[in-house]
């Protein structure tokens, strides 16, 4: 049994942690951070539970924002949106939601659970259905386990309102969802399909938040004391330095509604004459060094901004930037066969059996 | 070509004059309260041995510290009213939402948001309610609110509601001076309306300090068109610096870098700029600064300027030194300096002490600091150079000794021999070379912008004539373009062929 309030400097952790298990996507942080300052401030609290703390019978909410991060960066974000994308699933299923979880701990999209929390007056489940972002929705624990994938709403800050009531898989919650996405400016506010307690028990990925939170801790007292943020990442998870580099070149396209692309490295330091190539479809995908795979999902690839530990998202990296790339290790649900199906290197494309860096 | 490079400290205004791409004089002068009188007295000892008569000058550049003094130290900033065009987005997330504090209390004159903006693809995001701006400018004439900021969504790809909200304000508040976001370049509302707003702020100041170059350059007698160096070591007109003068906050040091490479020859290399109170290191690759990889705050505001990537100690000319134990910095006596150190009859030792008891410089009185023993002399000198290595092997990307460009005034306390570094470079007029840079600024235009419906290489093509206008408008001469910055981006989740594409190119000021 575990349940605490979550003070707003971890809010301010989470928000740095879940940039880096955002592995290249799930949009900055910073403005989902802004409006939770702003409901601390305004005297709001949220409470952060263990998954085993919920009812089995308990009504959980997934909150994500569905989008392009470019969209997102000028209208911004607002908590009340989200907070409406679940009063109308509520409305939508006349059911009272008696918790909040992340679909994805990457990006932003780890923290706006708190904003969606903060406003409905319930807690937020410490877990999530990634572990870190993918890009599509059926790239998560629960299509893994085969759960229900409907409803789903999605709301725009016009007041413009839709239900997804009946899809007969996944992959088609994700088609449908993403042209209601794109018709309302390519950006909106989601409560995907929701879970009862003893699904998110059985399926969630726990103790992503707290993860995040420390990776997050980790990385700003390294800033602040001038430390090596890298070594921090590296001394609170089991990661590993797969190379430090340069950025030389950015190749993206725009394919069936994603950003794919490839992002070179020229190695500095130790890796001085080697070159990495990352592929990328919104996250960080496969990483190949000299040409041979080094790290491939489900494996987490986080490319790290080399002096402030920062992460830099696949759509910002551009020409020039120092990074160094870690890996982390993957949730155990996508090393399954099935989870393989789901988000293994194969399900991007890449005719690769999966390798991992930490085998 | 011939031109004067100005640098407008806060100790010194130093002037130089370039002549064939040599420098054949270099003048210090103390800082004036006016501004004026410290310009006009280094351009006045600049000419006094008859070397300007009857020549033609192109240019007069100056870089200054001045506007982000003002926002740093709370100085001199004009109230603003924030327009945003936008609502309903964003409303949770007003103008000045994530400025401290106490710069939003004395900026912010007032906030209004009303129904606007655009979509990515161009559509309006929600039509401009023009009625509710010209409500809101009534309201601001009722605060005595004269400098306005206004912020669109989108507003880099279509600035017309921008605009047209400028216009409606100008009706009601006719001497209305309006700072369009869409003027400040970037994608990303927040970080372009904090730029949009901090220039606002500068509204006064910005005139005043510009009519104050202007004046002192006709007092002086010299015919020549005055530029503004800007963050990214290029110069803009003074009308457009007057107009946006966000863009010479970080001049200062980017001058020092610049001209250092102008100095040595050197294109790559790392810098030293050891001044009063602080030293600055950065590195430069192609002869210009290594930009910030992330975010800027100015002030402790977030924008997205260009600006050089520089890491501050506080070691100096006028650090204090204590001997026992040892410590050098980061307190300094700063512009005290001739009072207050030991061998000019005041109390603090400083670094500069220490360099007069070695025989490093010849200043002050040397008896006063006669007691300093050349083993500690030694020591002191060992810690500065400790804390300079350890300052550049943090500004590294790559293992290995690489060269060292030392300048500024306090240069002196920078060995010939460190640590990780192949060859210390000193240079001669090393101790003006931000005037230096400032006399060698280029002229700079960018187009950032989101192009549908056109192949990749027509879109960077439709971007390089934008920002190529850009810069010709700035001041450059065409023929002199080239392109330093090219990046394209296919946007995710979009239909089409969205990209976005921006291109920054510089080129020579074009003579007049």
């Amino acid at each position: 049994m575990s349940k605490r309030e979550i003070t707003l400097d971890e809010i301010e952790s989470l928000a740095v942690g879940a940039w880096v298990l955002g592995t290249g996507g799930g949009g900055n942080p910073y403005l989902s951070l802004l409006n939770a300052r702003l409901l601390y401030k305004e005297g709001k609290r949220v409470q952060l539970i263990d998954a085993e703390d919920l009812a089995d019978d308990a009504y959980v909410a997934v909150i994500a924002g569905m989008g392009a991060p470019l969209v997102g960066i000028e209208r911004l974000t607002d908590h009340r949106v989200f907070a409406r994308a679940a009063r109308l699933m509520e409305e939508h299923t006349r059911r009272k939601f008696d918790a909040v979880m992340a679909m994805e701990i990457g990006g932003g999209n780890g923290v706006r659970p708190f904003l969606v929390a903060a406003n409905l007056g319930v807690p937020v489940v410490d877990s999530d259905t990634m572990g870190r972002a993918y890009p599509e929705a059926q790239m998560t624990s629960v299509a893994v386990g085969d759960l229900t994938p409907y409803p789903m709403t999605v709301v725009d800050v016009r007041g413009l309102e839709s239900v997804i009531d009946k899809v007969p898989s996944w992959k088609w919650v994700e088609r449908v969802g993403r042209k209601i996405v794109v018709e309302y400016g390519s950006t909106s506010s989601t409560c995907q399909p929701p879970r009862s307690g003893a699904e998110v028990k059985k399926w969630g990925i726990h103790g992503t938040t707290t993860k995040a939170i420390t990776i997050g801790h980790a990385v700003r007292e390294a800033q602040r004391t001038h430390a090596d943020p890298i070594a921090a990442i590296l001394a609170v998870e089991p990661g590993k330095v797969l190379f430090r580099g340069k950025v030389i070149d950015v190749e993206r396209r725009v394919t069936e509604g994603y950003l794919r692309g490839i992002a070179r490295f020229d190695g500095l330091d130790g890796d001085r004459g080697s070159r990495l190539e990352i592929n990328f479809q919104n996250e960080w995908i496969v990483a190949r060094r000299d040409g041979e795979p080094l790290a491939m999902s489900p494996d987490l690839i986080c490319v790290l901004d080399a002096v402030s530990g920062e992460a830099v998202g696949s759509e910002t990296i551009r020409y020039g930037q120092r990074v160094t790339v870690i890996a982390l290790p993957p949730p155990p649900v996508f090393l399954t066969p099935k989870g393989m199906e789901h988000v293994g290197p194969r399900a991007f494309g890449y005719d690769l059996d999966y390798t991992s860096v930490f085998a | 070509m011939r031109r004067i490079g100005i640098d407008v400290g806060g100790t010194n205004t130093d002037a130089v004059l370039i002549e064939d791409g040599k420098v054949v004089r270099a003048m210090k002068a103390p800082t004036s309260e006016d501004v004026t009188t410290g310009i006009l007295d280094s351009l006045k000892s600049l000419g006094s041995t008859g070397l300007l008569e009857g020549k033609k000058i192109d240019g007069v550049m100056i870089g200054t510290t001045h506007f982000i003094n003002a926002v740093v130290q709370r100085r001199h900033l004009t109230k603003v009213a924030a327009l945003r065009l936008g609502m309903p987005a964003a409303a949770s997330l007003p103008p000045f939402c994530d400025w401290p504090e106490d710069l939003a209390a004395l900026v912010c004159g007032g906030v209004w948001m009303v129904e606007g903006g655009h979509e990515y693809d161009g559509r309006p995001f929600m039509p401009l309610d023009e009625a509710a701006v010209t409500t809101a400018a009534h309201e601001m004439k009722e605060k005595g609110l004269k400098s306005v900021g206004i912020s669109s969504i989108f507003s880099p790809l279509d600035p017309s509601h921008e605009r047209r909200a400028a216009e409606l304000i100008l009706k009601v508040i006719p001497d209305a001076v309006i700072t369009c976001s869409s003027d400040l370049g970037r994608i990303g509302l927040l970080e372009r309306e904090n730029a949009g707003l901090l220039n606002a702020a500068l509204a006064d100041l910005s005139r005043d300090t510009i009519a104050a170059f202007e004046k002192s350059i006709k007092d002086s007698g010299i015919a020549a068109p005055l530029f503004i160096t800007q963050n990214d070591g290029t110069v803009a007109e003074a009308s457009q610096a007057r107009r946006l003068p966000v863009y010479s906050f970080a001049s200062g040091a980017t001058n020092s870098m610049r001209g250092a490479a102008y100095l040595s020859g050197l294109q790559d290399a790392m810098v030293i700029d050891v001044g009063g109170t602080t030293t600055d290191v950065g590195q430069l690759k192609n002869g210009f600064p290594r930009e910030a990889n992330s975010v800027v705050k100015v002030g402790g505001v977030r924008t997205l300027f260009r600006m050089p990537d520089l890491l501050s100690i506080g070691l100096g000319g006028g650090s204090h030194v204590q001997l026992d134990p040892l410590k050098v910095g980061p307190l300094s006596v700063g512009y005290k300096l001739l009072k207050d150190g030991i061998a000019f009859g005041g109390k603090q030792l400083t670094t500069t002490d220490v360099a007069i008891a070695s025989g490093v410089l010849s200043l002050g009185d040397k008896s006063k600091v006669a007691h300093l023993d050349a083993a500690t002399c030694k020591k002191v000198f060992a810690e500065a150079a400790r804390l300079s290595e350890e300052a550049i092997d943090r500004m590294k990307t790559e293992a290995g000794d690489i060269k060292l460009i030392a300048v500024g005034g306090g240069a002196f306390l920078i060995p010939d021999k460190m640590t990780g570094v192949s060859e210390v470079i000193h240079v001669e007029h090393g101790d003006c070379a931000n005037a230096v840079g400032a006399a060698i600024a280029q002229v700079s235009g960018e187009c950032d912008q989101i192009f549908k419906d056109m192949t990749r290489v027509e879109a960077i093509s439709a971007a390089q004539g934008i920002a190529n206008d850009r810069a010709v408008a700035a001041g450059a001469a065409r023929n002199t373009l080239s392109t330093i910055e090219s990046e394209d981006m296919p946007l995710a989740y979009l239909p089409g062929n969205s990209v976005r594409v921006r291109v920054r190119v510089v080129g020579d000021v074009a003579a007049s």
